[in-house]
């Protein structure tokens, strides 16, 4: 059953162009020079309200959730109980018992390749992944497909980044025990057909995992119109804090699940007979929470309403196109990942530079950009290349970033060559 | 021969002469470039120290109580900064190695270099050299 929620999405109407001016960090510098920032996919600074969000938790509505009866610990539950809701209301899940409080996208897929994985894997059965997959949606598969004597087929990439998804077509079978597959790619930016995806996978009933660490900053997702069974976030890209993030999974399917870890808060009874467990989303959140994590996730989501999305996609559009243009005009630039839909992300190479030297030259004019091969070792592999430049842009960049940064890797590129 | 203190003395009197960081880093590149410090053929991965983001390759060539150090990294800059550190520990004596205290590194502003989180194979390199201290000198006790 498909229910649409009013989404808390979409109405915002404030500018993105004064942006910025809500991310502390950005006016501050680094190595005596005001900051340029552009590794907002390996972790997005936060905004003052969710600063302020955690710093107001812990001041004054800091107690235990689920357990107390007093006043403050209604509170704090209240607050992260408001957290799961704007959660769902974001990606438009048809229920809160489907919003799974995690650390984080890492510790999402390692949760559904234990559980679900653990009870309905069986030997001999195949789990497909892309070469575009950061190492943690490889390496919690290939933890389970050890144990459970399973094969992994990956689905190939072209030179400029997309993936051969045709070759579903082939691959996909009764004996397919599952597709983890990446919503964007943090390595290059492409944005993946996972629409097509899931289609192809649906007609043989295969449980598909989209791994959406990159793509929350970017975009609204709505996980009923995507029709996967798990999606996964990081609290920590979309702007929130980290340690915390999101397992979105059917119900149906969550509930079929055994428990993943044990302990407090997961439990319905306990006796050394005999153990109970809590019903979902309880049943897979063992232990005290991260409730001030929770708290700025929710202020994060709270944040990004106030914008229009519509509007972040064309002004990041923008500021994409200006960096290639501008990069491209480089002599010796090579860009690494020139899919045709892609996100603001652009990986780079200049010739006869490493780009370790050059990480370390913008470094020293206060450009922060993320350098090597980005927990992406299998694609960087495939490319031939060690590793790459990579600068990753959010609606708080502007241009004058991007001419920094041109302006960095000419200066590297004068002193290294 | 100078000693290692000497010669770090003398590579934190060259770089008081740098003004701002660009000088530094050119003179730092300019070593790095000058010249291949490891015959092609050692560039394998038996003497392959593990950095995530730059490669390093080490050989130890030990001549009586003294050992001498040849490296390579296929970034630049770790490249001049292993210039640097070979001038200071190749030909000492073994203990003197696995006993040195490289100040020179702070003193001259790269001890950003030494960081884990670069994952250069820099530290990794250092330990080794001082292995290789160690473990000449362990050998001689044992005679
Ligand atoms: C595509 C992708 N998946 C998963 C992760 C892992 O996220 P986390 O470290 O927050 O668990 C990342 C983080 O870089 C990512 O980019």
């Amino acid at each position: 059953m498909k229910v649409k929620q009013e989404s808390i999405l979409m109405k915002g109407t404030r500018s993105v162009e004064r942006a910025r001016e809500d991310f502390p960090i950005l006016s501050t510098e680094m190595n005596g020079r005001p900051l340029v920032f552009l590794d907002s996919a390996a972790s997005s600074q936060k905004p003052i309200s969710v600063i302020q969000a955690i710093n107001y938790y812990y001041r004054e509505q800091n107690a235990n959730v689920h357990r107390g009866v007093y006043a403050l610990s209604q509170k704090a539950t209240d607050l992260f109980e408001m957290g799961r809701r704007r959660v769902r209301d974001f990606i438009n899940a048809p229920s809160e018992k489907e919003i799974i409080f995690v650390r984080g996208a890492t510790e999402a897929i390692n949760l559904v390749a234990q559980s679900y994985g653990g009870h309905f894997f069986r030997e001999g059965q195949e789990i497909i992944l892309s070469q575009l997959e950061h190492h943690s949606n490889i390496v919690p598969w290939q933890l389970i497909a050890e144990k459970k004597g399973m094969q992994i087929r990956v689905i190939p990439v072209n030179k400029k980044g997309e993936l051969q998804i045709e070759i579903l077509e082939e691959w996909l079978s009764e004996n397919t025990a599952i597709v983890a597959v990446n919503h964007i790619s943090n390595a290059l930016g492409t944005i993946n057909p996972v629409r097509e995806i899931i289609a192809k996978a649906r007609n043989f009933d295969v449980p598909v995992l989209i791994d959406g660490a990159q793509a929350m900053a970017h975009g609204p997702v709505d996980v009923q119109e995507l029709g996967a069974d798990f999606y996964v976030f990081s609290g920590h890209k979309m702007f929130g804090p980290t340690g915390v993030g999101v397992l979105w999974g059917r119900e149906e399917l969550l509930e079929k699940m055994p428990p993943w870890q044990g302990g407090g808060e997961m439990i319905h009874t306990v006796s050394f007979e005999k153990t109970t467990y809590n019903e979902l989303p309880f049943k897979f959140e063992a232990g005290t929470p991260n409730i001030a994590g929770v708290i700025g996730l929710s202020e994060a989501i709270a944040y990004l309403g106030e914008f229009n999305f519509e509007e972040i996609a064309v002004y990041e559009k923008g500021l994409l196109d200006y960096c290639v243009k501008k990069l491209t005009q480089i002599p010796g630039m090579q860009l690494v990942g020139t899919a045709k839909s892609k996100a603001s992300v652009v990986s780079f190479l200049v010739d006869g530079l490493h780009p370790y030297d050059v990480g370390i030259i913008l470094d020293k004019m206060g450009i922060a950009v993320r350098t090597g091969h980005h927990c992406t070792q299998p694609l960087m592999e495939y490319l031939g290349i060690p590793g790459t430049i990579r600068a990753s842009m959010a609606f708080y960049n502007n241009r004058e970033d991007v001419d920094r940064l041109v302006e960095g890797v000419a200066k590297a590129q004068m002193m290294l060559s | 021969m100078k000693s290692i203190n000497q010669i770090q003395e003398e590579i934190v009197d060259d770089f008081s002469l740098f003004d701002d960081w660009m000088q530094k880093y050119e003179y730092i590149i300019d070593l790095g470039k000058k010249l291949p410090l490891i015959e092609e053929d050692f560039k394998t991965d038996e003497y392959l120290i593990k950095g995530c983001q730059s490669k390093v390759w080490l050989k130890a060539y030990p001549e009586g109580d003294r050992v001498y150090f040849k490296a390579d990294s296929d970034a630049v800059i770790t490249k001049g900064i292993i210039a640097l550190l070979i001038s200071v520990l190749s030909g000492q004596k073994s203990e003197d190695i696995a006993n040195a205290d490289l100040y020179f590194i702070e003193k001259i502003g790269l001890m950003e270099h030494l960081s884990p989180t670069r994952s250069n194979g820099l530290n990794s390199m250092i330990r080794q050299m001082r292995y290789y201290g160690v473990g000449i000198q362990t050998k001689e006790k044992e005679v």
